[in-house]
């Protein structure tokens, strides 16, 4: 067992881990952050996105040993990190009928977010390219597309993390 | 409460932002796996390597002692409390069907197959453990493809002594439907065009985004389960009917679920066990699949061989039109198994005025994976079918692939109109949907751009692929299906609740799992009661909230649990209206009821319906013989299915040196009848295409020689990322043809996209490339494949010369100036 002493959605957390347990795992398991989900075993699906230190991530490819000391925001803490209820790309997926089952959108958001921090104003094509890590089955993309380009339009410069 | 309820907008049609929403985009879910529960112990299966195999000893104590291992169980430590895994549909009297015990004790008859469990106090545990599981085996020949299937030298299940499980006929000439097939191919042998073609339907994974949990509770008085599941109302009838459970000691919940797409209209071996588990041991307990086993186990979908003979007169006028299937089952017949392939004999006349048919479907069983329903289910396959050989026949006559489908299709003016197969389509209008299509997609000026890039012999050569489709979605008429030998009906159930302070609950029998069924079920409602849309609350997917329903699958939901609610709802207001007659005093004949509130005609008294559920609850005041409530039940059994259709258009772009193929433009026009959100269609639409275009192109669940799924994870099964994919029109026409056999004029959209897009993808690639000698491809059409179909007229010659070498032979393997 390991201590790790970390940051998740705004709270300080202290655990003794196994060395070999996923990020992924740490958030579900230990802290009841359910809202972060597992779709696969080989980091194809990005349903597990999360932000350590600010930069999006599969939790499934993290071990809870290598966020020590550092900060995680999930899907749950997102909303707390922007102004108003919502954050604005949580509110562009509804807006824009970008989910449906839902299991992969909190992955699809926290990787939106990402993208839009690194590029205010993408176009078409490099929506398309920077959210190629995560997995729909519903949607068929089109609106999660249309979801991130109308979070890039509606917001000035994107929004951080 | 006030007594000035404004009527709301008109919520039908409107584009309603999704309830369901704010709990997803903010992590607030509960699926399955989700759920902890005091004590509870985790499941890990162990899993047959082998695809046909006795079980000769399982040793088991290396596990049991292992940290934390609770149990460790395998087939021979269960009785019949263990129960089977049944087949509800067996299509012929006569039908193979091999027993499908959740973990058999003796003979495994597929890769994957669970030999034993292992349970624990944690999943990591549990999984540790079942390393240790030390299982002998004793190899026995598998059988795998269909046409190994069919020659019966080597038997999937040598008990049965075929693989052949059943033949299913249907024949224009002896159901008095049309004419005789045979005679219509004689003729068009000698006097006319014949086509005949052999399609492969690829086997696919369902790969819904989440994978199957279940958690079963048995401390209680009901025993509780928690299932990853579409039919939840379908596991509990068969958790009592084959483990001795009375069905009111069975309470089977599926929370939020993410996704399905047939794949979870299963009843499995996983529920099964862990149902066995949690009541031998008196414990919680939850087993939630890897990926890995999700796609090795789980039912796939698809798997046929079509053997297809059109005959037409000269003009491409069809004469007659002959189907033989070979469909794979897999090592089982799954909950729905043979009737899949059978759900598309009617279809396979599609939009088309076809005088005679025959349609024949042999099922086998193999040592792979079990299949069963996947979008669509049976209606792709025949829409593939008829649309790429309607394509072929428009080559053969030389004219536009639009034009043969013209000469052929039922005029608007001909509905309703009795086919081929013997159903009644009661409306749809082809030539509308069509010119409304055309015109979005450009098709005239594409069709120029590809005559111009063939007359300059571009290496990139443009395809125009067209799939005019139609469909049979919401099961289903009860009796027609009890003709058919399904085992259970397909009516739908609904209530509609008024609460004390006048809100409103709606119970629905469907079990949604991503297709948006509060949000919509909400719209009609607040319509049909004139109560605010966020009034409204719609209870589904608990057997004890919503008691009675079929669930969620074939384009049902809306066209058979809508129409149920409809009915509930309308019941309520007759009970509301006998209330508001007594409160005001006047005679119920003399009562309007509009916008949400009764008034008496020629006076400006009134009461709005929440007033009088009020009332209801105060019960101080109503007259003699009232029951004193307004809800209402109500089961619907439709008359008929409905009959979506549409006109999907594609261009694809074909590399002609690398094979490599591009999407376009997609545009698709469907007549789904009245749209209650034109939001939730539209991305039922988008990703029903999606799921159409990736058979096209990229999926394939493959099995090795030796029956071990290569395809086993999402390195290897390639579903579609948003890089893959490009974004759709999706337009309706502007008079939609109205369902006549339900109050709302609805049709089912869940299926569509898939069921249309992949025989309009196929027949683009084929399409540019078809003067070039090329007429089929097979499905998914990767750049191998399309590479060889466009050289398979030139002596298929390699390009060495061409090529640049990788490295010089005995050079070193680097650049020259590297490293200076």
């Amino acid at each position: 067992m390991t201590r790790i002493e970390l940051t998740v959605d705004g709270d300080r957390v202290s655990d003794d881990v196994e060395p070999r347990m996923l990020l992924v795992q740490y958030l579900r398991e230990k802290l009841g952050k359910t809202g972060t989900v597992i779709g696969c075993d080989t980091s194809n699906c990005g349903a597990c996105t999360v932000h350590l230190d600010g930069r999006s991530v599969k939790s499934c490819n993290v071990l809870a040993v290598q966020a020590n000391g550092r900060t995680v925001t999930t899907i749950e803490g997102l909303a707390a990190t922007a102004e108003g209820d919502l954050h604005p790309v949580q509110e562009s997926f509804r807006e824009c009928h970008g989910l449906q089952c839902g299991f992969c959108t909190p992955g699809m958001i926290m990787q939106a977010v990402d993208l839009l921090a690194e590029k205010p104003s993408p176009t078409e094509e490099e929506v398309r390219l920077g959210m190629e890590g995560n997995l729909c089955r519903c949607t068929g993309y089109h609106n999660i597309v249309k979801s991130v380009l109308h979070a890039a339009s509606s917001t000035s410069g994107g929004e951080q993390a | 409460m006030t007594a000035t309820q404004d009527r709301p907008a008109a919520e039908i049609g409107r584009d309603r932002r999704r309830k369901e929403d704010q709990r997803l985009i903010t992590g607030r879910t509960r699926w399955t796996d989700n759920i902890t529960l005091p004590g509870m112990l985790h499941l890990a299966m162990v899993r047959s390597p082998f695809a046909h195999a006795d079980i000769t000893s399982i040793d088991v104590s290396e596990a049991e002692a292992a940290p934390n291992v609770v149990a460790v169980l395998t087939g021979k430590d269960f009785g019949e409390e263990l129960g089977v895994c049944i087949n509800a549909w067996p299509i012929t009297p006569d039908q193979k069907t091999p027993t499908h015990s959740p973990m058999p004790a003796d003979r495994v008859a597929f890769a994957g197959e669970v030999v034993a469990v292992v349970v624990a106090r944690s999943a990591a545990e549990a999984r540790d453990a079942a390393e240790l599981v030390d299982v002998d085996y004793a190899e026995r020949p598998a059988v795998l493809g269909i046409k190994n299937a069919l020659e019966d030298s080597i038997l999937a299940h040598p008990d049965l002594g075929t693989n052949k499980s059943a033949l299913w006929v249907f024949d224009s000439a002896e159901a008095g439907t049309g004419g005789d097939v045979e005679a219509a191919i004689e003729q068009a042998r000698t006097d006319g065009i014949l086509i005949e073609r052999e399609y492969r339907q690829q086997r696919l994974i369902p790969a819904f985004m989440e994978p199957r949990s279940v958690v079963v509770d048995p401390t209680g008085e009901q025993i509780t389960m928690w299932t990853a599941t579409q039919v939840p109302h379908i596991v509990r009838f068969a958790l009592a009917a084959t483990t001795g459970v009375p069905e009111s000691k069975i309470r089977v919940i599926a929370p939020d679920v993410g996704g399905g797409f047939g794949g979870k209209l299963q009843t499995t071996p996983e529920e099964w066990i862990t149902w066995a588990v949690a009541r031998r041991l008196g414990k919680p307990a939850k087993y939630t699949e890897t990926r890995s086993e999700s796609l090795m186990a789980g039912h796939h979908g698809r798997d046929q061989v079509q053997t297809l003979t059109l005959a037409a007169d000269r003009d491409g006028n069809v004469t007659g039109f002959k189907v033989h299937l070979d469909a794979d089952l897999g090592a089982y017949v799954a909950l729905v198994g043979g009737g899949v392939p059978v759900l598309g004999a009617f279809m396979f006349n599609a939009i088309y005025k076809f005088p005679s048919y025959r349609f024949e479907c042999q099922t086998v069983l193999t040592n792979s994976t079990w299949t069963d329903a996947y979008r669509g289910a049976g209606r792709p396959e025949a829409t593939y079918a008829v649309e790429r050989m309607m394509d072929e026949l428009a080559a053969e006559v030389g004219v536009d692939p639009l034009e043969i489908r013209e000469r052929n299709w039922i005029t608007h003016e001909e509905f309703p109109f009795t086919t081929v197969a013997g159903l009644e389509y009661d409306s749809g209008n082809y030539e509308a949907a069509t010119a409304r299509a055309r015109e979005v997609f450009g098709y005239d000026a594409l069709r120029a751009e590809q005559r111009e890039r063939r007359e300059r012999g571009d290496r990139v050569q443009l395809g125009i692929g067209v799939s005019t489709f139609t469909e049979m979605c919401g099961l289903a008429p009860s009796r027609v299906l009890g003709s058919l030998d399904y085992g259970a009906g397909g009516w739908e159930h609904a209530s509609v609740r008024m609460t004390p302070l006048g809100k409103v609950e709606v119970v629905t029998g469907t079990s949604a799992h991503g297709q948006g069924h509060e949000t919509a079920f909400s719209q009609i409602v607040a319509d049909l009661l004139g109560v605010p849309f966020e009034d409204v609350e719609v209870l589904h997917g608990d057997t004890q909230v919503a008691p009675k329903g079929l669930d969620t699958y074939g384009s049902r939901s809306l066209v058979v649990g809508g129409e149920a609610l409809v009915r509930a709802a309308d019941k309520v207001v007759e009970k509301a209206k006998v209330l508001a007659a007594h409160l005001l005093e006047a005679s119920a004949d003399d009562l309007e009821y509009a916008g949400g509130r009764f008034t008496v005609r020629g006076t400006d008294q009134g009461l709005a319906i929440q007033e009088l559920a009020t009332a209801t609850f105060a019960g101080h005041n109503y007259p003699d013989g009232m029951e004193l409530s307004l809800d209402a039940d109500a089961t619907y059994d439709p008359v008929n299915f409905n009959y979506p259709h549409g006109t999907h258009l594609c261009a694809m772009e074909v590399d002609t040196e690398t094979g490599a193929v591009r999407m376009r433009k997609y545009t698709c026009c469907d007549d789904i009848g009245v749209i209650i959100n034109p939001l939730i269609v539209a991305g039922q639409v988008h990703g029903g295409l999606v799921q159409g275009i990736a058979q096209a192109l990229w999926e394939e669940a493959v099995h090795d020689e030796s029956g071990t799924l290569v395809s086993g994870s999402f390195v290897d099964y390639l579903l579609p990322t948003s890089a893959d994919t490009i974004s759709f029109d999706v337009v309706h026409t502007d008079q939609p043809s109205v369902c006549t056999t339900n109050t709302l004029g609805t049709k089912g959209v869940g299926e569509a996209g898939t069921i249309a897009s992949t025989p309009a993808v196929v027949n683009a690639v084929v399409d540019a490339v078809r003067h070039l000698g090329v007429d089929d491809i097979q499905m998914p059409c990767t750049p191998e494949r399309v590479w060889r179909a466009i050289h398979a007229h030139d002596g298929d010659a390699p390009t060495p010369e061409a090529a640049m070498p990788h490295f010089d032979e005995g050079a070193p393997n680097q650049d020259e100036g590297a490293g200076q």
